[in-house]
């Protein structure tokens, strides 16, 4: 038995024990309670630096855990955008005082972290944001609007990107702010979404003091993080997907058309077989993937594959189990499971860029295609026209 | 379930793919394709002495180097990115169908001179609709439609009933018997020929219900010819790609507009998600006979239809050089159509997946 072994069944054996019965999405208390436990017994920030309160082990002991893991569903979607974005962000160029006051409370789960790029604005270009940072001697106060931000209400601190510098082209006048959520400049609105419920928030800034020792990496050089940042967030969105749940499965819609007597109809079978395809070629794509990660190849811009055919399939499954249900799927007494999918599906082709973002991505950087030609490179940013334009008078 | 390859597959994917480079360049490949003969003889020798290409999936004990189905698609995968013509894929399909017949004689007595590449071996496999072949006392009467090699074979396997109410057998037609008539076809890289038989002797291979066996092999050549078409698929996508980045309009690469760009991007999507398929599928004909079934049937129904849309956009892609018949466009499109049919319509698939996946209980 080697120590990675050794390790996994000790990973094994202490979730069994602590992670049994817990719900998936508990209360804030509970998660945080949680958290503290799972940092306390080693498991949160396997191979983060020890300096700042990770583990220091290396990627062999993260995916032996994340093997003996795998069965369970840990209540710490809270905090997802603070592991998966902020603390890698902040490890990578943050300063070494602020790696030292928030990486460990960050892992302990005392604290909460949101991310704020996308603005009203600048959707697919988030380079093309808004919000403004200026300084009043040498604190920055920070004017604007962001949309779009998971856990807003819950955190305590997030990562944002303003303009501060407006002479020069869009992507060199960016800075990163680590900013305080509960500062009384900040106003978190839930944003109520098209299934009727607030998975995001917008933000308003309104004259929020930030003090110069909280820009993350260099003043007007916070866009090459930022990207860093959006990419990690696309692999983690379609090659998590396995684990989500579908109600619009090609088995589900199985037992459904059989319950209705729809199989001896050659259209339902069809679509079924449509639906299948879809969902074994995604499905063997994520777990050919996962077995190359495992190998040492990593997906890098191949994420983006996933995620684009993730946002096909959640789409798709809904449209093809409306067909199969029919009226029933729109108009319902139970808990509208379809009518619930055919909500979410456009929210799964949108977040973390849109379908056409994503083939950019692959184009450029997977086939390595010639880039578009970008008519605002080289403009100051003051010159650009920026989001949705009015109409000129007479047009 | 094992999806990516091993070493030895990789190293076997090179040997094969710089080989053919070497002795089966396009001009090659167009200059039997053009010619009478429907395979370059010496070309073939070489494939099987010295590669061991017909071989791979047959035991050591018969000549063959007893080794996987994943092994083969690693081969198969080059030989259909270079279109090569061969009677290589004709000589697995009666490999496979031999060895699911589980018939040890005629193992002992067929597998030798297949593996050495010294019988042209072919399976004409049925499709739903074909005519029916008549067994009587070990003699064969009807008419194969279409067998792949099937004029210059010297080992035709195919399937016969001894009366419309009996189940399937699998017989063996040895030497030059019948009367063999080339057909036109639109891949001249893949000759097929009507094959008419009239009392014709022939040897019966397995049980006389060999339903499973038949069954298996079908699978079992699925599987294979969707390895070749993933390569042909990989193949078409990187030539395009390459064009794209090189051809130039409106002052501009074409690579860089979005309508070709998202076009490639969508491509490269079915790549990924076919070479997914595929290695599922011949992970399952080695490791696991109860999904095979599924497996191959979805490999079927996947890749027909993949490598058919990227041959075809891979051609448009190209523009007027594409409708020429000089640019190599159409050979990956018309071999993309003849593959997309060779074991039957992708309906025939889809219809078997369904029958699989239990929607026609």
């Amino acid at each position: 038995m080697t120590d990675l072994d050794t390790y996994r069944d000790r990973a094994r054996s202490w979730l069994e024990e602590r992670a049994a019965g817990l719900r998936p999405d508990p209360g804030l208390a509970e998660a945080r309670a949680f958290m503290a436990e799972l940092y306390d017994a080693g498991y949160s920030g396997i191979t983060w630096p020890a300096e700042y309160g990770g583990q220091g082990l290396s990627a062999a002991e993260e995916r032996a855990f994340q093997q003996a893991s795998r069965d369970v569903v840990l209540p710490v979607g809270v905090f997802g955008i603070g592991l998966g974005m902020c603390g890698p962000t902040l490890l990578s160029i943050g300063t070494e005082e602020q790696k030292r006051r928030y990486v460990r409370p960050l892992l302990r789960g005392e604290e909460i972290w949101c991310q704020m790029f996308s603005e009203p604005g600048a959707g697919s270009d988030v380079a093309s944001l808004q919000t403004r940072a200026v300084l009043d001697g040498d604190t920055w106060v920070i004017n604007g609007q962001k949309v779009w931000t998971s856990v807003a209400r819950q955190a305590d601190f997030g990562l944002l990107i303003a303009r501060t510098d407006a002479e020069v082209p869009k992507h060199q006048g960016i800075t990163m702010f680590v900013v305080d959520m509960h500062d009384p400049g900040v106003t978190v609105r839930p944003l109520r979404d098209m299934t009727g419920e607030s998975h995001f928030n917008e933000i308003f800034f309104d004259d929020v003091r930030v003090a110069p020792d909280q820009v993350v990496g260099e003043v007007n050089g916070g866009w090459s993080a930022a990207v860093t940042t959006l990419l990690h967030e696309r692999v983690s969105i379609g090659m998590g997907a396995a684990r989500t749940e579908r109600p619009a499965s090609f088995a589900a819609l199985k037992t459904a058309a059989a319950a209705r007597g729809l199989l001896a109809d050659p259209a339902v079978r069809d679509r079924l077989i449509d639906l299948y395809l879809q969902e074994r070629a995604f499905d063997l794509l994520n777990a050919r993937m996962s077995q190359e990660v495992k190998a040492g190849i990593m997906p890098g811009a191949r994420g983006s594959v996933s995620k684009l055919l993730l946002a096909d399939l959640t789409l798709d499954s809904a449209d093809a189990a409306s067909e199969i249900l029919g009226p029933d799927a729109v108009a319902f007494s139970d808990e509208g499971k379809i009518a619930r999918a055919l909500s979410w599906g456009p929210g799964m082709a949108l977040g973390g860029g849109t379908n056409e973002i994503m083939k950019n991505i692959i184009g450029d950087r997977v086939l390595g295609l010639p880039r578009e030609p970008q008519v605002d490179r080289a403009v100051p940013f003051k010159d650009l026209k920026v989001g949705t334009q009015a109409k000129e008078a007479g047009a | 379930m094992r999806l990516i390859p091993t070493d030895e597959q990789k190293d076997l994917a090179t040997t094969v793919r710089s080989f053919l480079a070497s002795n089966a360049p396009m001009a090659k490949v167009r200059e039997t394709a053009e010619s009478p003969t429907s395979y370059d003889r010496p070309l073939w020798e070489r494939l099987s002495g010295e590669l061991g290409l017909p071989g791979l999936l047959i035991p050591e004990e018969h000549g063959g180097s007893g080794a996987g189905h994943a092994d083969l698609a690693a081969a198969l995968e080059e030989l259909g990115a270079a279109l090569t013509p061969s009677p290589l894929l004709a000589s697995i399909f009666a490999t496979n169908a031999l060895i699911a017949s589980n018939d040890d004689e005629a193992a002992k007595d067929l597998l030798p001179g297949i593996a050495a590449g010294t019988t042209i071996a072919t399976f004409s496999t049925p499709v739903p609709g074909d005519p029916t072949i008549h067994a009587a006392a070990d003699k064969l009467t009807g008419t194969l439609p279409r067998v792949l090699n099937g004029a210059d074979a010297d080992l035709i396997l195919c399937t016969a009933i001894a009366s419309d109410d009996s189940p399937p057998s699998l017989y063996a037609i040895e030497g030059t018997a019948g009367t063999r008539t080339p057909l036109t076809t639109l891949d001249l890289t893949r000759p097929q020929a009507r094959v008419e038989l009239d009392n014709v002797p022939a040897r019966r291979i397995g049980p006389e219900d060999a339903s499973e066996a038949i069954a298996r092999a079908l699978a079992l050549c699925s599987v294979a010819l969707a390895a070749e078409q993933l390569g042909g698929l990989r193949r078409c996508l990187d030539v395009i790609v390459e064009y794209a980045k090189l051809r130039v309009q409106f002052g501009r690469f074409v690579g860089s507009f979005q309508g070709v760009k998202h076009k490639l991007a969508d491509m490269h999507c079915t790549l990924e998600q076919a070479e997914s398929i595929v290695r599922y599928a011949a992970w399952a004909a080695d490791e696991d006979p109860a999904e095979l079934p599924v497996a191959a049937a979805l490999a079927q129904s996947y890749l027909g239809r993949a490598y058919f849309q990227v041959a075809k956009d891979h051609l448009l892609l190209h523009g007027g050089i594409g409708f020429t018949w000089e640019h190599d466009a159409h050979l990956y499109y018309k071999r993309a159509k003849t593959d997309e049919l060779l074991l039957g319509a992708p309906r025939h698939h889809r219809a078997r997946l369904a029958e699989h996946l239990g929607l026609l209980a």
